[in-house]
């Protein structure tokens, strides 16, 4: 029950975050409800019992990169977005109605495709613990892990390149 | 039931003594570095200055809330809550002694108040997300000092964060878990029949060097002398609260204080042996209390006989008699369990403490490009290089 309760709060201030990310002008308003997001999120991942993936979303996440986002955004001083057009009335009354077909479509296709016995229960999920997420990483995927690292490595690199280019 | 119950008296209890202490801690380092530089230090509430913390409190508290009006007022409110909510939040994983049983009730219980099997990653997510607070200070206060407070300080410590991370995995590597319980009962054991396996005593000591990093890299972190250039008063008046007042510029020395206790925390339970005592030999659970006894009689001694100054003919003798029943309270057989951990521990933090104020006390402050090249060119390599031999030593000998 309290299980259920924690979930609402978070999966909804996830959501209402993600929506005002969005919406927002300022770009530290919108950093800052991406750091909301990814705090909510690992509250669900503690509720779902893989406690090193929350602290890790928190670290890395929420505490590392989210700061040099942040930081960037402050040196750079960028201020609010001028206001955009207002979206035509077409948009609106047709993009909602859309945008809630979709997910029902889609939580529909979830719900059929997935047997129910094998959803992961509050606390059911037994593979979040260091251990467990190291052996996968580094047994079990150790080949994409690796594939990941060199493709991150080329994004910095590539970043590099570029704004070298732009400091001439 | 019982559990909540008993986990919120214990909330309650630790709350009360770690914020106490934490207004004592202000109170400790004033008095430090006054005797340092050859002052007196606070002397005018209470027998030597001791109600100053009470009156910093009240005068904090009682102070007009100014807002100015052209800060960001929501990032401006938000930014001292993060800091100071992150700052208590890690408090709560440290184990502060093992399992006890309370007396005259039979109810076993942790000192600590609770265990993760991730507890070394909390302090650590928190001061990751407690960099907001002082970056989002900085900037929503529109105030040029204040925001360049704010990057120093988000800078210097997204650049600390690495190799501190760095040195603590090194001794995780030998302890094989991240539970900080089981992080300390591991240094339980004993060595050659007589020594604690502490941390920076095993694997060839070279976890000492792991230990020397993780301090400096805790300074850092915490923004105190010689990495406080966030707050360099003859460059940037007060750093990134200069616009912050009463209540809410508390808030962000609360959360500067706490920061530094939970460090030293942290390193007494990674490296220093949690509540384990150095040296193992019959009657060593005898030392806390003779070290109580032993102060307590030195002061009623130079309160009575050998009077110096005649200030001191009250507050000595009392302070004596204070110090001789603590002492004697760790003679009493059902408090000896709970009262001689507890001396173990909180004396390695309160040395670790010391260290702090007595290094600002003694080092200048760093330039910034020194600070940033310490540690991108000499931090992190060594960092680097201390995690790869723990690494080989591990696995060669396990």
């Amino acid at each position: 029950m309290v299980d259920l309760l924690l979930f609402a709060f978070f999966g909804g201030l996830a959501v209402i975050c993600g929506i005002v990310m969005i919406t927002q002008k300022h770009p530290i308003a919108s950093a800052l409800s991406l750091v909301g997001a990814m705090g909510s999120l690992a509250v669900l991942y503690l509720l779902l019992g893989a406690e090193f993936i929350a602290a890790a979303q928190l670290i890395v996440y929420a505490g590392a990169i989210m700061v040099l986002f942040l930081f960037v955004i402050m040196l750079l001083n960028a201020g609010a977005e001028p206001k955009p057009m207002r979206p035509s009335w077409i948009a609106v009354a047709v993009g909602i109605p859309a945008v809630l077909v979709m997910f029902a479509m889609l939580a529909r296709l979830i719900a059929s495709t997935v047997p129910m016995d094998s959803l992961v229960r509050f606390g059911g999920f037994t593979g979040g613990s260091a251990k467990d997420v190291g052996n996968a990483i580094f047994r079990q995927y150790l080949l994409p892990f690796e594939v990941i690292s060199v493709l991150v490595l080329i994004a910095i690199l590539g970043a590099v390149v570029l704004a070298r280019k732009e400091m001439d | 039931m019982d559990f909540i119950v008993l986990s919120l008296l214990k909330t309650g209890l630790v709350a009360f003594v770690f914020l106490t202490a934490l207004a004592y801690l202000q109170w400790i380092e004033r008095k430090v570095i006054a005797h340092v530089q050859v002052r007196v230090g606070p002397n005018r509430v209470g027998p030597h200055g001791l109600l100053q913390p009470l009156t910093d409190t009240i005068k904090l508290l009682t102070k007009e809330d100014l807002i100015p009006s052209h800060v960001n007022k929501f990032f401006y409110l938000l930014a001292p809550i993060i800091g100071v909510s992150m700052a208590l939040i890690s408090i709560s994983v440290i184990p502060f002694g093992p399992e006890i049983e309370i007396p005259f009730t039979g109810i076993k219980t942790y000192l600590g108040l609770t265990d993760l099997n991730i507890g070394v990653l909390v302090p650590l997510a928190c001061s990751g997300i407690g960099v907001y607070a002082v970056a989002l200070a900085g900037w929503s206060s529109n105030n040029k000092y204040a925001l360049l407070g704010g990057l120093r300080a988000s800078a210097q410590m997204i650049s600390y964060e690495l190799p501190m991370a760095l040195s603590i995995a090194a001794p995780l590597l030998m302890y094989n878990t991240l539970d900080m319980r089981k992080i300390v009962e591991q240094q339980g054991a004993i060595k050659f029949g007589f020594v604690y396996s502490w941390g920076i005593f095993s694997y060839l000591g070279l976890p000492f060097v792991a230990f020397i990093l993780f301090l400096i890299c805790a300074f850092a972190e915490t923004n105190r002398i010689p990495f406080d250039l966030p707050e360099a008063e003859n460059e940037l008046v007060a750093g990134f609260h200069t616009e912050y007042s009463s209540m809410k510029f508390a808030s962000f020395f609360m959360a500067e204080y706490a920061n530094m206790t939970t460090i030293c925390c942290l390193a007494t339970v990674l490296f220093l042996g949690g509540w384990y005592p150095p040296v193992e030999f019959p009657g060593v659970n005898y030392i806390p209390g003779l070290v109580f006894v032993f102060s307590g009689l030195m002061m009623l001694y130079h309160g009575t006989v050998n009077l110096v100054r005649a200030r001191d003919k009250y507050t000595l003798p009392a302070f004596g008699i204070i110090f001789c029943g603590i002492g004697l309270a760790h003679f009493v057989p059902f408090l000896m369990p709970i009262l001689v951990p507890l001396f173990w521990f909180l004396s390695k933090v309160l040395f670790l403490l010391f260290l702090y104020i007595w290094v600002r006390a003694t080092l200048p402050r760093f330039r910034y490009d020194q600070l940033m090249h310490f540690a991108w060119g000499w931090m992190f390599p060594v960092s680097i290089g201390v995690l790869f031999a723990t690494a080989l030593l591990v696995a060669v000998w396990k």
